[in-house]
Protein backbone atom coordinates (compact mmCIF):
# COMPACT_ATOMS: atom_id res chain seq x y z
CA UNK A 1 0.00 0.00 0.00
CA UNK A 2 2.93 2.34 -0.45
CA UNK A 3 1.42 3.66 -3.65
CA UNK A 4 -0.60 6.86 -3.69
CA UNK A 5 -3.67 5.19 -5.20
CA UNK A 6 -3.60 2.61 -2.42
CA UNK A 7 -3.51 5.33 0.20
CA UNK A 8 -6.35 7.25 -1.48
CA UNK A 9 -8.44 4.09 -1.70
CA UNK A 10 -7.73 3.31 1.95
CA UNK A 11 -8.86 6.76 3.15
CA UNK A 12 -11.99 6.73 1.01
CA UNK A 13 -12.88 3.29 2.38
CA UNK A 14 -12.07 4.29 5.95
CA UNK A 15 -14.26 7.39 5.79
CA UNK A 16 -17.06 5.41 4.15
CA UNK A 17 -16.89 2.64 6.75
CA UNK A 18 -16.93 5.01 9.72
CA UNK A 19 -19.62 7.17 8.12
CA UNK A 20 -21.81 4.11 7.53
CA UNK A 21 -21.17 2.87 11.06
CA UNK A 22 -22.24 6.20 12.54
CA UNK A 23 -25.34 6.29 10.33
CA UNK A 24 -26.29 2.75 11.42
CA UNK A 25 -26.73 4.15 14.92
CA UNK A 26 -28.24 7.53 14.11
CA UNK A 27 -30.83 7.02 11.35
CA UNK A 28 -34.36 6.65 12.77
CA UNK A 29 -35.52 3.98 10.29
CA UNK A 30 -34.24 0.53 11.30
CA UNK A 31 -34.34 -0.74 7.70
CA UNK A 32 -32.05 2.11 6.67
CA UNK A 33 -29.63 1.25 9.47
CA UNK A 34 -29.52 -2.34 8.20
CA UNK A 35 -28.64 -1.03 4.72
CA UNK A 36 -25.88 1.16 6.14
CA UNK A 37 -24.58 -1.88 8.00
CA UNK A 38 -24.32 -3.61 4.60
CA UNK A 39 -22.29 -0.64 3.34
CA UNK A 40 -20.03 -0.80 6.37
CA UNK A 41 -19.37 -4.53 5.94
CA UNK A 42 -18.76 -4.05 2.21
CA UNK A 43 -16.18 -1.37 2.97
CA UNK A 44 -14.34 -3.78 5.26
CA UNK A 45 -14.24 -6.26 2.37
CA UNK A 46 -12.66 -3.45 0.33
CA UNK A 47 -9.95 -3.04 2.99
CA UNK A 48 -9.23 -6.78 2.73
CA UNK A 49 -8.84 -6.44 -1.04
CA UNK A 50 -6.36 -3.58 -0.52
CA UNK A 51 -4.38 -5.90 1.76
CA UNK A 52 -4.33 -8.61 -0.96
CA UNK A 53 -6.42 -10.91 1.26
CA UNK A 54 -8.74 -11.92 -1.58
CA UNK A 55 -10.07 -15.04 0.15
CA UNK A 56 -11.01 -13.08 3.28
CA UNK A 57 -12.70 -10.39 1.17
CA UNK A 58 -14.85 -12.94 -0.68
CA UNK A 59 -15.78 -14.70 2.55
CA UNK A 60 -16.58 -11.34 4.18
CA UNK A 61 -19.03 -10.54 1.36
CA UNK A 62 -20.43 -14.08 1.27
CA UNK A 63 -21.06 -14.43 4.99
CA UNK A 64 -21.61 -10.92 6.30
CA UNK A 65 -23.51 -9.39 3.38
CA UNK A 66 -24.94 -12.49 1.72
CA UNK A 67 -26.01 -14.24 4.91
CA UNK A 68 -25.92 -12.17 8.13
CA UNK A 69 -27.22 -8.89 6.73
CA UNK A 70 -29.85 -10.68 4.65
CA UNK A 71 -31.15 -12.56 7.69
CA UNK A 72 -31.19 -9.28 9.61
CA UNK A 73 -33.27 -7.56 6.93
CA UNK A 74 -35.50 -10.62 6.69
CA UNK A 75 -36.16 -10.33 10.42
CA UNK A 76 -36.93 -6.62 10.12
CA UNK A 77 -39.40 -7.25 7.30
CA UNK A 78 -41.21 -9.96 9.23
CA UNK A 79 -41.70 -7.58 12.17
CA UNK A 80 -42.99 -4.59 10.27
CA UNK A 81 -44.33 -2.79 13.34
CA UNK A 82 -40.79 -2.22 14.53
CA UNK A 83 -40.30 0.39 11.82
CA UNK A 84 -43.39 2.41 12.58
CA UNK A 85 -42.89 2.51 16.34
CA UNK A 86 -40.01 4.10 18.20
CA UNK A 87 -37.10 1.68 18.31
CA UNK A 88 -35.42 3.09 21.42
CA UNK A 89 -36.00 1.35 24.74
CA UNK A 90 -35.08 1.58 28.42
CA UNK A 91 -31.75 -0.21 28.19
CA UNK A 92 -29.66 2.85 27.41
CA UNK A 93 -27.49 2.84 30.53
CA UNK A 94 -26.75 -0.93 30.53
CA UNK A 95 -25.99 -0.70 26.79
CA UNK A 96 -23.63 2.21 27.40
CA UNK A 97 -21.83 0.26 30.13
CA UNK A 98 -21.53 -2.87 27.99
CA UNK A 99 -20.28 -1.06 24.88
CA UNK A 100 -17.91 1.03 27.01
CA UNK A 101 -16.41 -2.14 28.50
CA UNK A 102 -16.03 -3.58 25.00
CA UNK A 103 -14.36 -0.38 23.81
CA UNK A 104 -11.85 -0.59 26.69
CA UNK A 105 -11.04 -4.21 25.77
CA UNK A 106 -10.57 -3.25 22.11
CA UNK A 107 -8.38 -0.26 22.94
CA UNK A 108 -6.11 -2.29 25.24
CA UNK A 109 -5.80 -4.89 22.47
CA UNK A 110 -5.04 -2.23 19.84
CA UNK A 111 -2.42 -0.44 21.92
CA UNK A 112 -0.98 -3.66 23.34
CA UNK A 113 -0.29 -5.18 19.92
CA UNK A 114 3.09 -4.74 18.30
CA UNK A 115 1.93 -3.78 14.78
CA UNK A 116 4.18 -4.82 11.93
CA UNK A 117 4.43 -2.34 9.09
CA UNK A 118 5.37 -4.51 6.15
CA UNK A 119 3.69 -4.43 2.77
CA UNK A 120 1.19 -7.27 2.22
CA UNK A 121 2.47 -10.28 0.34
CA UNK A 122 1.24 -10.66 -3.21
CA UNK A 123 0.97 -14.42 -2.94
CA UNK A 124 -2.38 -16.17 -3.04
CA UNK A 125 -3.69 -16.41 0.52
CA UNK A 126 -6.19 -19.25 0.11
CA UNK A 127 -3.70 -22.09 0.45
CA UNK A 128 -1.94 -20.65 3.50
CA UNK A 129 -5.29 -19.97 5.22
CA UNK A 130 -6.33 -23.58 4.56
CA UNK A 131 -3.01 -24.91 5.88
CA UNK A 132 -3.31 -22.85 9.06
CA UNK A 133 -6.98 -23.71 9.54
CA UNK A 134 -6.54 -27.47 9.21
CA UNK A 135 -3.30 -27.82 11.19
CA UNK A 136 -2.67 -25.29 13.98
CA UNK A 137 -6.24 -24.10 14.41
CA UNK A 138 -8.08 -27.38 13.84
CA UNK A 139 -9.61 -27.37 17.34
CA UNK A 140 -11.25 -23.90 17.10
CA UNK A 141 -12.38 -24.79 13.59
CA UNK A 142 -14.10 -27.99 14.72
CA UNK A 143 -15.51 -26.27 17.82
CA UNK A 144 -17.08 -23.53 15.72
CA UNK A 145 -18.78 -26.13 13.53
CA UNK A 146 -20.16 -27.81 16.66
CA UNK A 147 -21.48 -24.42 17.84
CA UNK A 148 -23.16 -23.86 14.47
CA UNK A 149 -24.68 -27.34 14.56
CA UNK A 150 -26.04 -26.62 18.03
CA UNK A 151 -27.57 -23.39 16.76
CA UNK A 152 -29.27 -25.20 13.86
CA UNK A 153 -30.69 -27.92 16.11
CA UNK A 154 -31.80 -25.27 18.60
CA UNK A 155 -33.60 -23.34 15.86
CA UNK A 156 -35.41 -26.49 14.72
CA UNK A 157 -36.47 -27.31 18.29
CA UNK A 158 -37.78 -23.78 18.87
CA UNK A 159 -39.59 -23.63 15.52
CA UNK A 160 -41.16 -27.07 15.87
CA UNK A 161 -44.91 -27.06 16.39
CA UNK A 162 -46.00 -28.41 19.75
CA UNK B 1 -5.29 -9.82 -26.16
CA UNK B 2 -4.55 -7.85 -23.00
CA UNK B 3 -0.84 -7.78 -23.87
CA UNK B 4 -1.59 -6.19 -27.23
CA UNK B 5 -3.71 -3.51 -25.58
CA UNK B 6 -0.99 -2.85 -22.99
CA UNK B 7 1.67 -2.48 -25.69
CA UNK B 8 -0.62 -0.11 -27.60
CA UNK B 9 -0.98 2.16 -24.57
CA UNK B 10 2.72 1.80 -23.80
CA UNK B 11 3.53 3.96 -26.81
CA UNK B 12 2.37 7.06 -24.94
CA UNK B 13 1.92 6.03 -21.26
CA UNK B 14 4.02 4.47 -18.52
CA UNK B 15 3.74 0.73 -17.81
CA UNK B 16 1.47 0.89 -14.77
CA UNK B 17 -0.73 3.51 -16.45
CA UNK B 18 -1.12 1.45 -19.59
CA UNK B 19 -2.01 -1.62 -17.53
CA UNK B 20 -4.73 0.38 -15.81
CA UNK B 21 -5.95 1.69 -19.18
CA UNK B 22 -5.96 -1.84 -20.63
CA UNK B 23 -8.14 -3.00 -17.72
CA UNK B 24 -10.47 -0.07 -18.29
CA UNK B 25 -10.78 -0.85 -22.01
CA UNK B 26 -11.31 -4.52 -21.18
CA UNK B 27 -14.16 -3.71 -18.78
CA UNK B 28 -15.73 -1.36 -21.33
CA UNK B 29 -15.71 -3.96 -24.11
CA UNK B 30 -16.83 -6.74 -21.79
CA UNK B 31 -19.86 -4.85 -20.44
CA UNK B 32 -20.99 -3.74 -23.88
CA UNK B 33 -20.45 -7.17 -25.38
CA UNK B 34 -22.37 -8.87 -22.58
CA UNK B 35 -25.28 -6.44 -22.72
CA UNK B 36 -25.65 -6.77 -26.49
CA UNK B 37 -25.59 -10.57 -26.23
CA UNK B 38 -28.15 -10.38 -23.42
CA UNK B 39 -30.43 -8.21 -25.58
CA UNK B 40 -30.43 -10.90 -28.24
CA UNK B 41 -30.93 -13.59 -25.58
CA UNK B 42 -34.27 -12.01 -24.65
CA UNK B 43 -35.30 -12.33 -28.28
CA UNK B 44 -34.01 -15.91 -28.44
CA UNK B 45 -36.01 -16.80 -25.33
CA UNK B 46 -39.22 -15.30 -26.71
CA UNK B 47 -38.83 -17.00 -30.09
CA UNK B 48 -37.90 -20.35 -28.57
CA UNK B 49 -40.67 -20.17 -25.98
CA UNK B 50 -43.06 -19.35 -28.80
CA UNK B 51 -41.99 -22.46 -30.68
CA UNK B 52 -42.31 -24.59 -27.52
CA UNK B 53 -45.84 -23.28 -27.04
CA UNK B 54 -46.75 -23.91 -30.69
CA UNK B 55 -46.80 -20.28 -31.80
CA UNK B 56 -44.36 -18.12 -33.75
CA UNK B 57 -43.18 -15.42 -31.34
CA UNK B 58 -42.08 -11.87 -32.22
CA UNK B 59 -41.00 -11.84 -35.88
CA UNK B 60 -42.24 -8.47 -37.17
CA UNK B 61 -39.48 -6.00 -36.20
CA UNK B 62 -36.67 -6.34 -38.70
CA UNK B 63 -35.65 -9.59 -40.41
CA UNK B 64 -36.96 -12.50 -38.30
CA UNK B 65 -37.65 -10.05 -35.47
CA UNK B 66 -33.95 -9.36 -35.01
CA UNK B 67 -34.55 -5.69 -34.19
CA UNK B 68 -37.10 -6.50 -31.46
CA UNK B 69 -34.63 -5.94 -28.55
CA UNK B 70 -33.85 -2.43 -29.82
CA UNK B 71 -37.54 -1.61 -30.15
CA UNK B 72 -38.05 -2.82 -26.58
CA UNK B 73 -35.22 -0.66 -25.30
CA UNK B 74 -36.53 2.45 -27.06
CA UNK B 75 -40.00 1.78 -25.68
CA UNK B 76 -38.71 1.39 -22.13
CA UNK B 77 -36.46 4.46 -22.36
CA UNK B 78 -39.30 6.73 -23.43
CA UNK B 79 -41.73 5.55 -20.74
CA UNK B 80 -42.52 7.77 -17.79
CA UNK B 81 -40.40 7.21 -14.72
CA UNK B 82 -42.91 6.92 -11.86
CA UNK B 83 -41.78 7.11 -8.25
CA UNK B 84 -44.82 6.54 -6.06
CA UNK B 85 -45.16 9.06 -3.20
CA UNK B 86 -45.17 6.36 -0.50
CA UNK B 87 -41.89 4.92 -1.78
CA UNK B 88 -38.73 5.06 0.27
CA UNK B 89 -36.92 7.16 -2.30
CA UNK B 90 -33.23 6.29 -1.93
CA UNK B 91 -33.53 2.50 -1.63
CA UNK B 92 -36.16 2.58 -4.39
CA UNK B 93 -33.72 4.23 -6.82
CA UNK B 94 -30.57 2.32 -5.84
CA UNK B 95 -32.17 -1.15 -5.87
CA UNK B 96 -32.09 -1.73 -9.68
CA UNK B 97 -28.39 -0.87 -9.81
CA UNK B 98 -27.64 -3.15 -6.88
CA UNK B 99 -29.44 -5.94 -8.71
CA UNK B 100 -27.48 -5.38 -11.93
CA UNK B 101 -24.00 -4.91 -10.43
CA UNK B 102 -23.40 -8.54 -9.29
CA UNK B 103 -24.66 -9.99 -12.58
CA UNK B 104 -22.13 -7.89 -14.51
CA UNK B 105 -19.32 -8.49 -11.99
CA UNK B 106 -19.45 -12.26 -12.55
CA UNK B 107 -18.05 -11.73 -16.06
CA UNK B 108 -14.76 -10.50 -14.60
CA UNK B 109 -13.65 -14.05 -13.82
CA UNK B 110 -15.20 -15.85 -16.82
CA UNK B 111 -12.50 -17.21 -19.17
CA UNK B 112 -13.49 -16.76 -22.82
CA UNK B 113 -10.19 -18.13 -24.14
CA UNK B 114 -6.75 -19.01 -22.69
CA UNK B 115 -5.75 -15.33 -22.55
CA UNK B 116 -9.16 -13.67 -22.69
CA UNK B 117 -10.04 -13.25 -19.05
CA UNK B 118 -10.28 -9.92 -17.28
CA UNK B 119 -8.86 -11.18 -13.99
CA UNK B 120 -7.91 -14.79 -13.35
CA UNK B 121 -8.54 -14.52 -9.63
CA UNK B 122 -7.18 -17.24 -7.42
CA UNK B 123 -10.59 -17.40 -5.73
CA UNK B 124 -12.56 -17.34 -9.04
CA UNK B 125 -15.61 -19.46 -8.25
CA UNK B 126 -15.79 -18.21 -4.65
CA UNK B 127 -15.90 -14.67 -6.04
CA UNK B 128 -18.86 -15.67 -8.23
CA UNK B 129 -20.79 -17.10 -5.27
CA UNK B 130 -19.97 -14.14 -3.02
CA UNK B 131 -20.82 -11.40 -5.50
CA UNK B 132 -24.09 -12.96 -6.66
CA UNK B 133 -25.19 -13.13 -3.03
CA UNK B 134 -25.28 -9.33 -3.01
CA UNK B 135 -28.12 -9.21 -5.55
CA UNK B 136 -30.49 -10.38 -2.79
CA UNK B 137 -30.01 -7.00 -1.10
CA UNK B 138 -31.23 -5.27 -4.27
CA UNK B 139 -34.35 -7.44 -4.37
CA UNK B 140 -34.94 -6.71 -0.70
CA UNK B 141 -34.53 -2.96 -1.10
CA UNK B 142 -36.96 -2.81 -4.01
CA UNK B 143 -39.53 -4.93 -2.18
CA UNK B 144 -39.27 -2.79 0.90
CA UNK B 145 -39.11 0.61 -0.74
CA UNK B 146 -42.11 0.01 -3.01
CA UNK B 147 -44.53 0.29 -0.06
CA UNK B 148 -46.55 -2.49 -1.65
CA UNK B 149 -47.39 -5.79 0.00
CA UNK B 150 -47.04 -7.78 -3.21
CA UNK B 151 -43.56 -6.40 -3.73
CA UNK B 152 -42.70 -7.25 -0.13
CA UNK B 153 -44.09 -10.77 -0.52
CA UNK B 154 -42.09 -11.23 -3.70
CA UNK B 155 -38.81 -10.28 -2.07
CA UNK B 156 -39.51 -12.48 0.97
CA UNK B 157 -40.16 -15.44 -1.32
CA UNK B 158 -36.97 -14.69 -3.23
CA UNK B 159 -34.85 -14.83 -0.12
CA UNK B 160 -36.49 -18.01 1.16
CA UNK B 161 -35.74 -19.85 -2.07
CA UNK B 162 -32.26 -18.39 -2.59
CA UNK B 163 -31.13 -19.29 0.94
CA UNK B 164 -32.38 -22.86 0.49
CA UNK B 165 -30.81 -23.46 -2.90
CA UNK B 166 -27.47 -21.86 -2.09
CA UNK B 167 -26.65 -24.83 0.16
CA UNK B 168 -26.85 -27.65 -2.45
CA UNK B 169 -25.33 -25.33 -5.07
CA UNK B 170 -22.23 -24.65 -2.98
CA UNK B 171 -21.92 -28.33 -2.04
CA UNK B 172 -21.97 -29.20 -5.76
CA UNK B 173 -19.29 -26.60 -6.47
CA UNK B 174 -17.12 -27.86 -3.59
CA UNK B 175 -17.11 -31.33 -5.20
CA UNK B 176 -15.73 -29.80 -8.41
CA UNK B 177 -13.17 -27.66 -6.57
CA UNK B 178 -12.04 -30.69 -4.58
CA UNK B 179 -11.46 -32.60 -7.79
CA UNK B 180 -9.67 -29.79 -9.61
CA UNK B 181 -7.69 -28.60 -6.59
CA UNK B 182 -8.13 -24.92 -7.47
CA UNK B 183 -10.86 -22.28 -7.36
CA UNK B 184 -9.43 -20.35 -10.31
CA UNK B 185 -11.83 -20.47 -13.27
CA UNK B 186 -8.97 -20.79 -15.77
CA UNK B 187 -7.46 -23.69 -13.82
CA UNK B 188 -10.83 -25.44 -13.76
CA UNK B 189 -11.04 -25.19 -17.56
CA UNK B 190 -7.45 -26.34 -18.05
CA UNK B 191 -8.13 -29.35 -15.81
CA UNK B 192 -10.97 -30.63 -17.98
CA UNK B 193 -9.33 -32.96 -20.46
CA UNK B 194 -12.81 -34.47 -20.52
CA UNK B 195 -15.82 -32.31 -19.59
CA UNK B 196 -16.57 -32.56 -15.88
CA UNK B 197 -20.23 -33.21 -16.59
CA UNK B 198 -19.15 -36.77 -17.40
CA UNK B 199 -17.04 -37.05 -14.25
CA UNK B 200 -19.49 -35.33 -11.89
CA UNK B 201 -23.00 -35.92 -13.26
CA UNK B 202 -24.70 -35.47 -9.87
CA UNK B 203 -22.95 -32.13 -9.26
CA UNK B 204 -24.00 -30.94 -12.69
CA UNK B 205 -27.68 -31.75 -12.19
CA UNK B 206 -27.77 -30.25 -8.69
CA UNK B 207 -25.94 -27.13 -9.82
CA UNK B 208 -28.20 -26.63 -12.83
CA UNK B 209 -31.39 -26.96 -10.77
CA UNK B 210 -30.00 -24.76 -7.99
CA UNK B 211 -29.13 -21.93 -10.35
CA UNK B 212 -32.56 -22.07 -11.97
CA UNK B 213 -33.92 -21.47 -8.44
CA UNK B 214 -31.26 -18.83 -7.76
CA UNK B 215 -32.27 -17.00 -10.94
CA UNK B 216 -35.95 -17.18 -9.97
CA UNK B 217 -36.77 -18.66 -13.33
CA UNK B 218 -39.58 -21.06 -14.11
CA UNK B 219 -40.45 -23.54 -12.56
CA UNK B 220 -39.08 -21.80 -9.45
CA UNK B 221 -40.41 -18.34 -10.36
CA UNK B 222 -42.65 -17.84 -7.34
CA UNK B 223 -40.87 -14.52 -6.80
CA UNK B 224 -42.70 -12.91 -9.67
CA UNK B 225 -45.61 -15.28 -10.09
CA UNK B 226 -47.93 -13.10 -12.17
CA UNK B 227 -51.06 -14.99 -11.20
CA UNK B 228 -50.36 -14.63 -7.48
CA UNK B 229 -48.45 -11.45 -6.67
CA UNK B 230 -48.60 -9.31 -9.84
CA UNK B 231 -44.90 -8.96 -10.69
CA UNK B 232 -43.23 -9.45 -7.33
CA UNK B 233 -40.55 -7.05 -6.23
CA UNK B 234 -40.58 -4.90 -9.37
CA UNK B 235 -44.32 -4.27 -9.39
CA UNK B 236 -43.92 -0.52 -8.81
CA UNK B 237 -41.05 0.06 -11.23
CA UNK B 238 -41.48 1.66 -14.63
CA UNK B 239 -39.37 2.76 -17.55
CA UNK B 240 -35.64 2.38 -17.36
CA UNK B 241 -35.63 1.21 -13.74
CA UNK B 242 -37.80 -1.73 -14.68
CA UNK B 243 -35.55 -2.31 -17.69
CA UNK B 244 -32.55 -2.46 -15.35
CA UNK B 245 -34.20 -5.21 -13.32
CA UNK B 246 -35.06 -7.05 -16.53
CA UNK B 247 -31.48 -6.65 -17.76
CA UNK B 248 -30.12 -7.84 -14.41
CA UNK B 249 -32.25 -10.96 -14.60
CA UNK B 250 -31.10 -11.92 -18.08
CA UNK B 251 -27.48 -10.92 -17.50
CA UNK B 252 -27.48 -13.16 -14.43
CA UNK B 253 -29.03 -16.00 -16.44
CA UNK B 254 -26.34 -15.70 -19.11
CA UNK B 255 -23.59 -15.30 -16.49
CA UNK B 256 -24.67 -18.46 -14.68
CA UNK B 257 -24.82 -20.27 -18.04
CA UNK B 258 -21.21 -19.20 -18.58
CA UNK B 259 -20.32 -20.51 -15.11
CA UNK B 260 -21.98 -23.86 -15.91
CA UNK B 261 -19.95 -24.05 -19.12
CA UNK B 262 -16.74 -23.21 -17.25
CA UNK B 263 -17.31 -25.69 -14.44
CA UNK B 264 -18.86 -28.63 -16.23
CA UNK B 265 -18.68 -28.29 -20.03
CA UNK B 266 -14.92 -27.66 -20.32
CA UNK B 267 -15.21 -23.91 -20.97
CA UNK B 268 -13.53 -22.69 -24.16
CA UNK B 269 -12.04 -26.12 -24.98
CA UNK B 270 -13.35 -27.81 -28.09
CA UNK B 271 -14.54 -31.34 -27.25
CA UNK B 272 -12.00 -34.07 -28.16
CA UNK B 273 -9.53 -31.49 -29.50
CA UNK B 274 -6.69 -31.07 -27.02
CA UNK B 275 -4.73 -28.50 -29.00
CA UNK B 276 -5.29 -24.82 -28.33
CA UNK B 277 -6.35 -23.09 -31.56
CA UNK B 278 -6.97 -19.39 -32.14
CA UNK B 279 -8.54 -17.37 -29.23
CA UNK B 280 -11.35 -16.25 -31.54
CA UNK B 281 -12.40 -19.85 -32.18
CA UNK B 282 -12.14 -20.63 -28.48
CA UNK B 283 -14.31 -17.61 -27.66
CA UNK B 284 -16.85 -18.68 -30.27
CA UNK B 285 -16.97 -22.22 -28.87
CA UNK B 286 -17.47 -20.78 -25.39
CA UNK B 287 -20.29 -18.55 -26.59
CA UNK B 288 -22.06 -21.41 -28.39
CA UNK B 289 -21.88 -23.58 -25.28
CA UNK B 290 -23.17 -20.73 -23.12
CA UNK B 291 -26.13 -20.11 -25.40
CA UNK B 292 -26.82 -23.85 -25.40
CA UNK B 293 -27.06 -23.84 -21.58
CA UNK B 294 -29.29 -20.76 -21.76
CA UNK B 295 -31.57 -22.68 -24.12
CA UNK B 296 -31.85 -25.40 -21.47
CA UNK B 297 -33.29 -22.75 -19.12
CA UNK B 298 -35.79 -21.73 -21.78
CA UNK B 299 -36.67 -25.37 -22.30
CA UNK B 300 -37.31 -25.77 -18.54
CA UNK B 301 -39.53 -22.72 -18.63
CA UNK B 302 -41.53 -24.04 -21.53
CA UNK B 303 -41.95 -27.51 -20.02
CA UNK B 304 -42.63 -27.37 -16.29
CA UNK B 305 -45.47 -25.63 -14.48
CA UNK B 306 -44.74 -23.40 -11.52
CA UNK B 307 -44.18 -25.14 -8.17
CA UNK B 308 -45.65 -24.12 -4.82
CA UNK B 309 -43.27 -22.59 -2.30
CA UNK B 310 -43.43 -25.55 0.10
CA UNK B 311 -42.65 -27.91 -2.80
CA UNK B 312 -39.70 -25.73 -3.80
CA UNK B 313 -38.20 -25.56 -0.32
CA UNK B 314 -38.94 -29.24 0.33
CA UNK B 315 -37.23 -30.25 -2.91
CA UNK B 316 -34.11 -28.36 -1.93
CA UNK B 317 -33.80 -29.67 1.63
CA UNK B 318 -35.17 -33.18 1.24
CA UNK B 319 -33.84 -34.18 -2.19
CA UNK B 320 -31.00 -31.97 -3.44
CA UNK B 321 -29.25 -31.43 -0.12
CA UNK B 322 -28.81 -35.15 0.79
CA UNK B 323 -27.72 -36.02 -2.75
CA UNK B 324 -25.22 -33.14 -2.78
CA UNK B 325 -23.78 -34.24 0.57
CA UNK B 326 -23.50 -37.86 -0.56
CA UNK B 327 -21.85 -36.72 -3.79
CA UNK B 328 -19.35 -34.60 -1.88
CA UNK B 329 -18.35 -37.48 0.40
CA UNK B 330 -17.98 -39.88 -2.53
CA UNK B 331 -15.89 -37.33 -4.46
CA UNK B 332 -13.64 -36.72 -1.46
CA UNK B 333 -12.96 -40.46 -1.08
CA UNK B 334 -12.38 -40.84 -4.82
CA UNK B 335 -9.92 -37.94 -4.95
CA UNK B 336 -7.92 -39.43 -2.07
CA UNK B 337 -7.90 -42.96 -3.51
CA UNK B 338 -7.16 -41.96 -7.12
CA UNK B 339 -4.36 -39.62 -6.11
CA UNK B 340 -2.83 -42.57 -4.26
CA UNK B 341 -3.40 -45.15 -7.00
CA UNK B 342 -2.06 -42.99 -9.83
CA UNK B 343 0.75 -41.63 -7.60
CA UNK B 344 -0.02 -37.99 -8.41
CA UNK B 345 2.75 -35.73 -7.14
CA UNK B 346 2.17 -32.44 -5.32
CA UNK B 347 1.04 -29.73 -7.75
CA UNK B 348 0.08 -32.18 -10.50
CA UNK B 349 -3.41 -33.12 -11.62
CA UNK B 350 -5.02 -36.48 -12.26
CA UNK B 351 -4.39 -38.08 -15.68
CA UNK B 352 -7.25 -38.41 -18.15
CA UNK B 353 -7.56 -42.16 -17.64
CA UNK B 354 -8.21 -41.53 -13.92
CA UNK B 355 -10.96 -39.06 -14.81
CA UNK B 356 -12.56 -41.60 -17.15
CA UNK B 357 -12.52 -44.26 -14.44
CA UNK B 358 -13.91 -41.82 -11.89
CA UNK B 359 -16.60 -40.76 -14.34
CA UNK B 360 -17.70 -44.37 -14.94
CA UNK B 361 -17.97 -44.98 -11.18
CA UNK B 362 -19.89 -41.76 -10.62
CA UNK B 363 -22.30 -42.33 -13.49
CA UNK B 364 -23.00 -45.84 -12.14
CA UNK B 365 -23.65 -44.46 -8.64
CA UNK B 366 -25.79 -41.67 -10.12
CA UNK B 367 -27.98 -44.15 -12.02
CA UNK B 368 -28.32 -46.49 -9.02
CA UNK B 369 -29.23 -43.62 -6.68
CA UNK B 370 -31.67 -42.25 -9.26
CA UNK B 371 -33.45 -45.61 -9.58
CA UNK B 372 -33.51 -46.02 -5.80
CA UNK B 373 -34.96 -42.55 -5.30
CA UNK B 374 -37.56 -43.18 -7.95
CA UNK B 375 -38.55 -46.47 -6.32
CA UNK B 376 -38.50 -45.70 -2.61
CA UNK B 377 -39.29 -42.02 -2.27
CA UNK B 378 -42.83 -40.89 -2.96
CA UNK B 379 -43.33 -37.51 -4.63
CA UNK B 380 -44.29 -34.64 -2.35
CA UNK B 381 -48.00 -34.52 -3.04
CA UNK B 382 -49.70 -33.72 0.24
CA UNK B 383 -51.33 -30.35 0.73
CA UNK B 384 -49.56 -27.88 3.03
CA UNK B 385 -50.88 -28.23 6.58
CA UNK B 386 -51.86 -24.64 7.28
CA UNK B 387 -53.28 -22.81 4.33
CA UNK B 388 -55.62 -19.89 4.95
CA UNK B 389 -59.04 -20.62 3.44
CA UNK B 390 -61.79 -18.07 2.84
CA UNK B 391 -65.45 -18.73 3.57
CA UNK B 392 -66.09 -19.66 -0.04
CA UNK B 393 -63.44 -22.35 0.24
CA UNK B 394 -60.79 -20.56 -1.81
CA UNK B 395 -57.20 -20.76 -0.73
CA UNK B 396 -55.43 -17.45 -0.37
Amino acid sequence: MESVTGAIAFWILAVAIIGCAVLVLTVPNIFHSALFLVGCLGGIAGIYILLNADFLAAVQILIYIGAVAVMLIFGIMLTQDVVKSNVSNHYRIPALGLSGAFLVILLTAIFGTNWQTQSPSTEASTGSIADALFSNYILPFELSSVVLLTAIIGAIVIAKER
Amino acid sequence: MSNEIISFFNTFLSTSQSEAMATFVGIFFLINFVIIIVAFMTLLERRLLGRLQNRIGPNRTGPNGLLQPFADVIKLLTKEDIVIPAADRWPFNIAPLLALMPALSVWIVIPFAPTWILADLDIGILFVIAITGVSVIGVFMSGWASANKFALLGSMRSVASIISYEVPMILAIIAVVLLVGSMSMQQIVLFQSIPLVLVQPASFVIFLLAIVAELNRSPFDIVEAESEIIAGYHTEYTGMKFATFFLAEYTAALAWSAVVVTLFLSGWRIPFVQADIHPFIDGLVFLIKTIFVFCIFVWFRGTWPRLRIDQILGFSWKVLFPIATLNLVITAIEVLVFNDVFAVAEGETLPTIALVAMGLINIAIFIVVGIALNKFIKPIDQEPQSYPVTREGMTL
